[in-house]
């Protein structure tokens, strides 16, 4: 007897199975070709039919090889249910749908001698996130008389750059009386508080980046959004850094250093600064574990824009050479606010872990009035391509750690002295502005979002493990791929459109909920416009608990 | 509703005149206290006029506790004033034992000490009275400063006007500037300290409206100065935010307005002195103000203003004669006190506007 294969990777084996029905299948093709993945194939299957062809049954049987879409049994190329196949299906004929009783970490594990990696997305949280237990609970009655959302003006912007205390400013009295300005300050931008997150040229394909980069300078030239844009480590096509558009862009630093070579070198050419630097220390998806840009991802055009090989790219944990807060805040800073004459704000990104608010009571005393932002970036967050382990395992949500820095600058009266910025899973249930608004009751001054940029382009992922794949570079709907054929799936004016119309929404939500609570500014620590229904939160948050 | 007034005034004021004032306006508030600032005094505190003045309520042993501060401190006594109190039954009063105007003169250590010196050690010393008596409620330390009383209490204003015979007009408890509310605020525990006016270092300020910023100018307030405590009142804020803009920080006054009111954005990008406002409202954003305030203020040298919040959502009217200039939440309390001045000159302020009153009565309109 044969040996029977029960070793074997199996479909049952996979995170997804594909749910096929042959006798609504054309066999078009349409599923095969728009799969990314490989995961289902044409196969052909020997089918035995009994029938008869007599008034009374005299059954015969009859054999025949019946063609059909199957999945691929692989492990390279396991099914992400994404959905594509159903989305093309003119006829309903296939879908995917969960495994519940997936072995896939066991399988791929003993099969590869590593471990997944995915696109990032936090898999494991099973509980409601702490923001949706926080309402805006603080409503406006006869005492403080809530204002009229649709007509009142309101003042949405945020801080970007180093903040000096009063007595700091370097003012002087003329003989009116009137303060005037004698001597240089940090330089501050008033932007919109919400910035479009870090992703890079390379790990998003071209006409994302594009498309992302259209409806910024839409938002500012046409909408008067004053949104900004972070360019991701990685560098920026040069027309862009020449152009007058760079001055909505946000340049990021990260370990690798890639892309500031060209950076560099187009500096004289430059007609505008850019918004300002971010010096990315650490992010939420993959705290501590670098940044990864798979070989499979990394074109042509990125290694010019990057100056590498076709390889892995991987940004080390922390930038090399740096060894303590202080002297990074001396090298980095000094050299990155020297860059620009001091005219840029620079800003850190880290982390939300067990250690921020030490990094922010570093910074917070910074004596060099050159720390103009701390972004702290928590576990939800990520788009990037990471080990499973760490996107599930590691780091912190970023909602206790804004309210502790936060906390932490009241305690020494320097609020707003570094401006807040906090992000991590932020508009995963779609609304950002309620997300933020929270956000900001609780100390920050602004929020940045990255992953739900993504979906407004169409990304097809989610939180509970479908798609994930930006690492692969085979993302179906062209988002995080380089491959000419996928990228051209995305239509750029479509997306830009979606984000301008997203920002414009989020705008009218923003002082939906301003609106009640009687501000006409940004609700910066009002932490008393919260409550909470869970006790936890409330006391961790230092809000007021409601049941 | 808070209701809050003020007189400035050339000749010396009685307080029943700002208890008329306040009366009028009874509708407006809910008659659960009276308290007034009076400065630039006159009757029997006109010749202690460069000497402190200490305000006390307080128990028997809040007298003796604040008697032994004083003399720790080395403050000699020169001038007692305990207003004679009618303690009638029936009155809607929560009386104190004793009612104290101590005036005194500075410790002789301090005899060559520059002005801020001396009001360091003011402050200091009214903050360890307060820090001494508030066990238990032994005693309230309202203000210690020169020419300077302060009368804070619980209940009718009606009945503690009875109470301390304030009815009756007389020329021994006088002053040229009165500040004075009616009803406490309830958004905290009604205590005697929560009652405008406040008062810190020569500054008094008022308040009407609830301060919904209160939570984010707290704590912004309470790490700039020793004596930025208390915060029994969300109003409170107020007085430190014109203390620090214009004590600590030396701005002058029209700053004030700019803190607690920055101008919109798209406003401040049309301006000259665009840099300047923007570095106020990034460094001071904790203090900014967001309504429904109005706020009326006296400044050292007893300059007496008014201003609104940014959306001008509590009314205040000001209105003269050629002797008087009366601030009032109502245009009906002033009517009581200057029945035939010209009403056709009263200002009703608008949200982008100090309202200035110097101590020639010169009445200026600062726009923002």
């Amino acid at each position: 007897m044969e040996t029977v294969k029960i070793n074997d990777i199996a479909c049952n084996d996979l995170p997804w199975k594909i749910q096929y029905h042959p006798e609504r299948c054309t066999l078009c093709g349409s599923c095969i070709a728009a799969c990314t993945f490989d995961a289902i194939g044409p196969k052909m299957e020997r089918r035995r039919i009994t029938f008869t062809e007599s008034a009374t049954p005299e059954p015969k049987t009859r054999f025949t090889a019946q063609p059909v879409i199957a999945q691929a049994n692989k492990i390279k190329n396991f099914c992400r249910g994404c959905g594509v196949c159903e989305r093309v299906c003119p006829n309903n004929a296939i879908s995917s749908s969960r495994n519940p009783d997936s072995r896939f970490n066991v399988v791929y594990a003993t099969s590869t001698g590593t471990g997944p990696k995915r696109g990032g997305r936090n898999n494991l949280e099973v509980q409601a996130r702490t923001l949706d237990t926080l309402r805006v609970g603080r409503i406006s009655q006869m005492t403080d008389p809530s204002l009229d959302a649709q007509r009142h003006v309101f003042d949405c912007l945020a801080p970007l750059g180093r903040i000096l205390p009063a007595n700091s400013l370097p003012f002087d009295q003329a003989a009116d009386g009137n303060l005037v300005q004698k001597g240089h300050t940090p330089p501050v931008h008033w932007i919109y508080p919400v910035i479009i997150g870090d992703m890079s040229i390379g790990a998003l394909s071209w006409r994302m980046w594009e498309a992302i980069a259209m409806a910024v300078a839409y938002l500012n030239e046409e909408c008067g959004l004053p949104v900004r844009m972070c360019s991701g480590e990685g560098g920026m096509p040069v027309r862009l850094l020449k152009s007058r558009y760079l001055k909505y862009m946000i340049l990021q630093i990260a370990s690798g250093h890639f892309g500031w070579n060209r950076i560099i070198q187009a500096m004289p050419d430059m007609v505008e600064d850019p918004a300002g630097i971010l010096i990315k220390i650490g992010q939420g998806a993959k705290p501590g574990d670098g940044g990864l840009l798979m070989a499979a991802k990394v074109a042509e055009h990125i290694q010019a824009i990057r100056g590498v090989p076709k390889a892995d790219l991987l940004s080390p944990p922390n930038h090399q050479g740096l060894y303590s807060i202080e002297e990074s805040v001396q090298k980095m800073f000094l050299s990155f606010n020297a860059a620009f004459k001091f005219r840029v704000p620079v800003a850190i990104k880290v982390a939300a872990s067990a250690t921020s608010v030490s990094v922010f009571n570093n910074l917070v005393r910074d004596p060099y009035n050159i720390v103009g932002g701390f972004f702290l970036d928590g576990i939800d967050g990520g788009t990037g391509a990471a080990h499973d382990i760490s996107l599930d395992h590691t780091g912190h949500p970023s909602v206790s750690k804004l309210r502790d820095c936060y906390l932490a600058a009241v305690a020494q009266g320097r609020q707003g002295q570094i401006p807040l910025w906090a992000a991590g899973g932020l508009g995963k249930t779609g609304n950002l502005a309620a997300d933020a608004f929270k956000m900001m009751c609780l100390g920050a001054n602004g929020v940045f979002t990255g992953k739900l940029i993504l979906q407004m382009a169409g990304c097809l992922g989610n939180d509970h493990s479908r798609c994930n794949a930006c690492n692969t570079g085979l993302c179906p709907v062209g988002i995080t791929t380089q491959q000419p054929v996928l990228v051209k799936r995305l239509d750029p004016e479509r997306v830009a459109e979606n984000i301008v119309n997203y920002f414009l929404a989020m705008d009218v939500e923003l002082r939906k909920l301003m609106a009640p609570i009687g501000n006409s500014s940004l609700p910066i620590g009002r932490s008393d416009c919260l409550v909470s229904s869970d006790k936890a939160v409330a006391d961790r948050l230092q809000v007021q608990y409601v049941c | 509703m808070c209701r809050i007034g003020a007189i400035k005034s050339r000749h010396y004021v009685h307080p029943s005149q700002a208890l008329l004032l306040m009366q009028s306006q009874q509708k407006g508030h809910d008659n659960s206290g009276f308290a007034m600032v009076m400065q630039d005094l006159g009757g029997i505190f006109e010749n202690y006029k460069h000497l402190p003045t200490l305000s006390l309520a307080c128990t028997d042993e809040g007298l003796q506790i604040a008697k032994a501060i004083m003399d720790a401190r080395g403050f000699r006594m020169v001038h007692e004033w305990e207003p004679q109190t009618n303690r009638q039954p029936g009155l809607d009063i929560q009386a104190m034992p004793h009612y104290v105007f101590q005036t005194f003169d500075y410790p002789e250590t301090y005899a060559d000490a520059s002005q801020k010196d001396k009001e360091e050690l003011l402050l200091d010393t009214r903050l360890e009275l307060r820090a001494g008596m508030e066990e238990d409620c032994k005693g309230f330390a309202y203000s210690f400063w020169p020419d300077v009383v302060t009368l804070k209490e619980i209940g009718d204003p009606r009945d503690i006007g009875t109470f301390f015979n304030i009815w009756e007009a007389d020329d021994k408890f006088t002053a040229k500037v009165i500040t004075a509310q009616c009803r406490q605020n309830t958004n905290y525990a009604i205590v005697r300290y929560a009652a405008h006016p406040f008062f810190i270092q020569g500054y008094t300020a008022l308040a009407n409206g609830e301060n919904t910023f209160y939570q984010k100018n707290k704590e912004f307030q309470q790490n700039l100065h020793r004596g930025y405590i208390g915060f029994e009142s969300d109003s409170q804020c107020f007085l430190y935010t014109l203390h620090h803009v214009h004590h600590e920080l030396g701005w002058p006054l029209p700053y004030y307005k700019h803190v607690i009111t920055p101008l919109p954005f798209e406003d401040v990008v049309k301006r000259e002195d665009q840099q300047q406002l923007l570095a106020l409202r990034q460094s001071l954003a904790h203090l900014e103000i967001n309504g429904p305030n109005t706020i009326i203020g006296v400044l050292p040298d007893n300059t007496m203003f008014t201003c609104c919040d940014a959306k001008k959502l509590r009314p205040v009217v000001v209105g003269r004669d050629e002797d008087t200039v009366v601030l009032s939440s109502e245009v009906c309390g002033i009517n009581e006190i200057l029945p035939n001045r010209n009403w056709e000159t009263d200002i009703y302020p608008n949200e982008r506007e100090i309202v200035v009153i110097d101590n020639n009565l010169e009445v200026q309109r600062w726009k923002q």
